[in-house]
């Protein structure tokens, strides 16, 4: 696997602030790859440092190979698509999608046609003559992918494209975003802070804390064996098991992470719980127990309308469901 | 008042009483607080105007210096021999140039502020920019004066520098120069440009204030150089703000007829002609057909900037 854009030990930072703090990573070429995080963990300067609108005060970002240090946004092959669209209100729609090839002084009628096809690729053909502000959010967001992706970039970046969508559309745009990719081919770079977006369409995901990347894996690697406490928390909402609980433990010093949906609520056994919340989800319901001191979170998947806030059940899991982390504390 | 009362509605003063009607009457408060505004406008403002301008349709009689009130376009075509004509290329062209250098000047400025400005530098920004509108015009244009005359810090600063000889070689230019930079045309552009100056950068601000940092960057994503970024997305959403303040600028110099008294050569501008025709030479008629010229040159002027697009992104 080629990679397609590689961090090198970079570093950004603002005065005291370490946005971005020694990431080492790398990003194949194909690949779907999520950035996935907490606000403020540095996964949008991690973006903005590939699409070369800040500059790395430490280390070195490769695109394909080449050293990205000192090169100008414009002379980079990759587009970005950006959280608020940033479509230019004095456009048409065919304008903004057809900005890059004029910059690059394609032919007029060439880049007319290619316009066309970029906005029938993401399903809005006849929307050319209108302006930006008289389309819905999620056409807006179509076109701002199509003004990206009609420049045939190496690399495609897109900052939370779907943060200011409704669920519906989120979903849609979900699946859409994920088909185009693999029909394309093209690497695509995908911040969110939402790790359900992260899980379901990335092919690998990283996940960040304060400016560092705290693991990288397959998304079934990241979900079922986190690394450290943080992402067991922050993926999932995991419940984190310490020495204290009272269950089988190899070694006290060592915290497990055990997911919601893995704790079975049994009739004789396991250990006895108090019910102390239970929210409603739909699908799901969401129980919070407590354990002998430990607070757990229990995913429930029939609506049981017996539970009961302050009803006492016992509750039980399989050891083998226990994800033991390297590192105790955080 | 009962203490369990969910309205009130006992008990309410006059005023009180009367605010609640406005309240279930918005549009009686509406017509209440547009009426004097429209009524100064309509009647004070615009009224006296198109008087000032039927005027322009008599005739004075050249022997006994009365005014003729009969319809004709006499005045118009007095307006036209050479000697006023040139009044009006004069004061036309000045306001171009003056407009033009302006927004040049303004822009740095303005996108400083827009941009880059936060906090505390914000407030220094709309300070200094506002800071020469509080004191009085007068003392602005007198200061220049001294400023700019033979006598003056200009002049001392040039011969300090040993560069009295290029001041000199400036001043020798046709049209442009003069004796000194204070009875030139081109102390006159100056002193235009610094008093003016302000109502182009704060509109200019204003719209710049409305590009948000991600178009500029998504251009340059878009494999925009930063000169191609500014004539495709920066100029066109500053546009508006560049015409609102051009709007400023070019009016504001048309009409002026202080400045080119105090400062520049002894040639008349728009303005002084009309001061002059109004008062001592007592040719109302032509003091109005001359007070047109401006609102001509204005509409024509903001019907191309319509046409240009230039409001296409408001």
């Amino acid at each position: 696997m080629t990679s397609a854009v590689e961090f090198k030990k970079t570093s950004r930072h603002f005065g005291k602030v370490k946005a971005v703090d020694n990431v080492d990573l790398t990003i194949g070429e194909g690949e779907f790859f999520a950035m996935l995080g907490p606000s403020g963990s540095g996964k949008t300067t991690c973006l903005r440092l590939i699409a070369g609108f800040e500059q790395p005060t430490q280390g070195e970002i490769l695109i394909f190979g080449e050293s990205a240090g000192g090169v100008p946004p414009y002379l980079r092959n990759v587009n970005t698509v950006f959280q608020d669209y940033a479509l230019f209100p004095h456009l048409s729609v065919a304008e903004n999608v057809a900005y890059g090839l004029m910059i690059r002084k394609v032919e007029k009628s060439k880049r007319i046609r290619a316009a066309e096809e970029a906005l029938a690729m993401v399903r809005l053909e006849g929307y050319g003559d209108r302006k930006p502000s008289q389309l819905s959010g999620g056409q807006r967001q179509r076109v701002a992918l199509a003004r990206a992706l009609v420049n045939k970039p190496k690399v495609l970046l897109l900052d939370e494209p779907l943060g200011a969508l409704d669920l519906k559309l989120r979903e849609e745009m979900q699946e859409e975003l994920k088909g185009l990719q693999r029909s394309l081919g093209i690497t695509f770079v995908f911040v969110t802070h939402d790790q359900g977006e992260a899980l379901s369409m990335a092919d690998r995901v990283a996940v960040f804390n304060d400016g560092k990347v705290m693991q990288v894996g397959s998304p079934q690697d990241i979900y079922h064996r986190p690394k450290t406490r943080f992402v067991a928390d922050f993926v999932g909402s995991s419940n984190v098991l310490d020495g204290t609980f009272p269950g089988k433990q190899p070694n006290k010093n060592v915290a497990a992470s055990l997911r919601p949906e893995a704790i079975r609520i049994v009739k004789s056994g396991g250990h006895e719980a108090d019910i102390i919340s239970v929210s409603f989800l739909g699908a799901v319901t969401r129980i919070g127990v407590d354990v002998g001191g430990c607070k757990l979170q229990v995913l429930v998947d029939k609506a049981q309308s017996s539970l009961a806030v302050g009803q006492k059940i016992r509750v039980n899991w399989s050891n083998d469901d226990l994800h033991y982390m390297e590192a105790a504390s955080e | 008042m009962n203490d369990a009362a969910i309205m009130t509605r006992e008990n309410r003063s006059f005023l009180s009483r009367m605010s609640d009607t406005l309240w279930r009457k918005p549009r009686l408060l509406l017509i209440l607080l547009l009426t004097p505004p429209i009524l100064w406008l309509g009647i004070i403002y615009l009224g006296s105007l198109f008087a000032l301008l039927a005027q322009s349709f008599f005739s004075i009689d050249e022997f006994s210096g009365l005014i003729k009130y009969e319809l004709t376009l006499k005045t118009y075509r007095e307006l036209l021999v050479p000697a006023n004509l040139d009044i009006l290329v004069r004061t036309t062209l000045m306001a171009v140039i003056v407009t033009l250098a302006a927004a040049v000047v303004a822009f740095p400025i303005a996108y400083y502020a827009a941009r880059y400005a936060r906090g505390k530098w914000k407030a220094i920004f709309y300070l200094s920019v506002m800071l020469p509108l509080w004191s009085s015009y007068l003392v602005k244009v007198y200061a220049w004066k001294l400023i700019l005359a033979k006598e003056g810090i200009l002049n001392w600063l040039f011969e300090v520098l040993y560069l009295k000889w290029l001041l000199d070689a400036y001043l020798s230019l046709p049209l442009i120069g003069g004796n000194s930079l204070s009875v030139s045309y081109t102390g006159t552009f100056l002193v235009f440009l610094y008093v003016w100056l302000p109502f182009m950068v704060l509109p200019m601000q204003a719209a710049l204030e409305r590009v948000q940092a991600s178009y500029l960057e998504a251009s340059a994503d878009l494999g925009a150089t930063p000169s191609q970024t500014f004539k495709n997305v920066l100029f066109p959403l500053a546009l508006p703000g560049i015409i609102a303040g051009s709007i400023f600028t070019f009016s504001l110099t048309l009409g002026d007829y202080i400045i080119p008294q105090i400062i520049g050569s002894s040639r008349l501008f728009i303005g002084q002609a009309v001061y002059a025709h109004q008062g001592t030479a007592g040719n109302i008629p032509l003091a109005a057909a001359f007070t047109v010229v401006p609102v001509i040159v204005m509409g024509f002027y903001l019907w191309m900037a319509k046409r240009q697009g230039a409001f296409d992104a408001l």
